[in-house]
């Protein structure tokens, strides 16, 4: 139930968002979010955002996995450049 | 940018792993209270990286499993009426309450219907003025605001066909009447997206007031063995405190206007959880301000008698002290193709949840 999904904001008419997960594009009620924008990343959840994506809090987890799997070279995910 | 797939990273994660165990000296039991946070446990064997001592409990995190019988036969009742359509998101559909679930009352000739989002309910209250529209409204501070939304928007929209029946629940009166029964949990995994709209300050009183630690948590397994090792550490050499892991999504503030949102709507009231009982203050009723949109109070929903499913241990897994494999009925009688109890309906339930993932 509380499962929220990343998707990428599209295009935006009032409360209704146009926003991609994946290759899919949803419609997205925006209205619980502040000052959204097209290339903002949003929590949706049963149909709404329910908070957006801090690109740069999202930098620094990314930023503590490079560190860690820099330590061993055996990786066998590979790491997705950001 | 950000991409999710980077947050299953081997390599970080057994890193993770050989950390908790160097830093894990005594056994601990965590809890977790989001039905999200189960899946990502099972779906991607966290629980096999940790050392024996180190054990992850599912606590009431599952909206559709903490929902009472009473709250069930209530919609059961409801479908009956005539003239009336239900709406509701698709894990309640096959929950068993006392006599029926919905859907048997589905192939019977009830109107019910499985939504996506509230605002489909207020769709279907447009297309038929006809009818009288009642919205099923389950779950945590996640799930609310929508709830919420939807009303002031039928208000706005002078929709009189569309009701809510909230069993809307709250999560800090439950976590406190966890601690409360002393069921042994030495810290908690916070559900992240319920954070997201609340804000950390809500589980300020488990580390002031109890002494437990308390990790807001995201859902992939980068996230959850982060969140694992701060619990670790605080449990090891203290101070318990509110951690925030899932900062990329929630603030410590919460989302004010969906809080407000809340707040005008809403307002807390004593609810039946399924395995806890009546806990003060933990559901969301309309203020009276919106009772013409209250299903409970137009229909006149009755109190009635509800009975649980027999042998079903679903409460006492709720509360983490038992696990889905200690039920007798478990996959000999309960099955997803055949539940018994809410636990093994939602696909957020533990014992689905173990069913799924668990070698049989």
């Amino acid at each position: 139930m509380c499962l929220g999904v990343p998707a990428r904001v599209i295009s935006i008419e009032g409360d209704l968002a146009s926003v991609m997960i994946g290759e899919i594009t949803y419609q997205a009620n925006v209205a619980l979010l502040e000052e959204v924008v097209p290339g903002d990343y949003i929590i949706l959840h049963a149909g709404f955002g329910i908070e957006k994506v801090d690109p740069a809090e999202a930098e620094e987890t990314m930023r503590l996995i490079r560190t860690m799997d820099q330590q061993e070279p055996d990786n066998e995910d590979g790491i997705v450049p950001t | 940018m950000f991409q999710h797939n980077n947050l299953r990273n081997r390599t970080a994660i057994r890193q993770l792993a050989a950390e908790i165990r160097t830093i894990s000296r005594k056994p601990v039991r965590l809890m977790e209270v989001c039905g999200g946070h189960t899946m990502a446990i099972h779906r991607f064997g966290l629980t096999a990286l940790l050392p024996e001592w180190v054990e992850l409990v599912s606590g009431p995190g599952c909206p559709v499993c903490v929902s009472g019988q009473r709250y069930l036969d209530g919609c059961i009742w409801l479908s009956r009426l005539p003239g009336v359509i239900i709406a509701t998101y698709g894990d309640l559909i096959r929950v068993p309450a006392s006599f029926s679930s919905l859907e048997k009352e589905r192939s019977r000739g009830g109107d019910i219907r499985i939504v996506y989002s509230v605002t489909e309910a207020l769709s279907l209250a447009r297309e038929n003025p006809g009818k009288s529209i009642v919205f099923l409204g389950i779950g945590f501070e996640t799930t609310a605001p929508a709830s919420a939304f939807a009303i002031r928007e039928a208000m706005r929209q002078n929709l009189a066909n569309f009701f809510l029946f909230s069993a809307h629940k709250v999560m800090p009166p439950a976590l406190r009447a966890l601690v409360d029964e002393e069921l042994r949990i030495d810290g908690f995994i916070a559900p992240g997206h319920v954070s997201s709209i609340t804000g950390t300050g809500i589980y300020r009183f488990l580390p002031e007031e109890y002494g437990k630690g308390v990790v807001v948590s995201g859902f992939e397994p980068m996230d959850m063995m982060l969140s694992v090792l701060g619990l670790v550490k605080m449990f090891e050499s203290g101070p318990p405190a509110v951690e925030n892991q899932y900062k990329r999504v929630v603030k410590n503030e919460g989302n004010r206007k969906a809080l407000d949102l809340l707040d005008e709507v809403f307002e807390p009231s004593d609810d039946l959880w399924r395995g806890l009982g009546m806990i003060p203050l933990s559901g969301l009723q309309l203020q009276s301000t919106f009772q013409q949109h209250d299903a409970r109070i137009h229909f006149k929903v009755p109190e009635m008698e509800s009975t649980e499913p027999k042998g079903c241990i679903c409460g006492e897994i709720l509360k983490g002290l038992k696990r889905p494999a200690e039920c007798p009925l478990f996959r000999n009688v309960c099955t997803p193709d055949n539940p018994v109890g809410a636990c093994m309906v939602s696909g957020e339930g533990s014992c689905a949840i173990a069913y799924k993932y668990t070698r049989h």
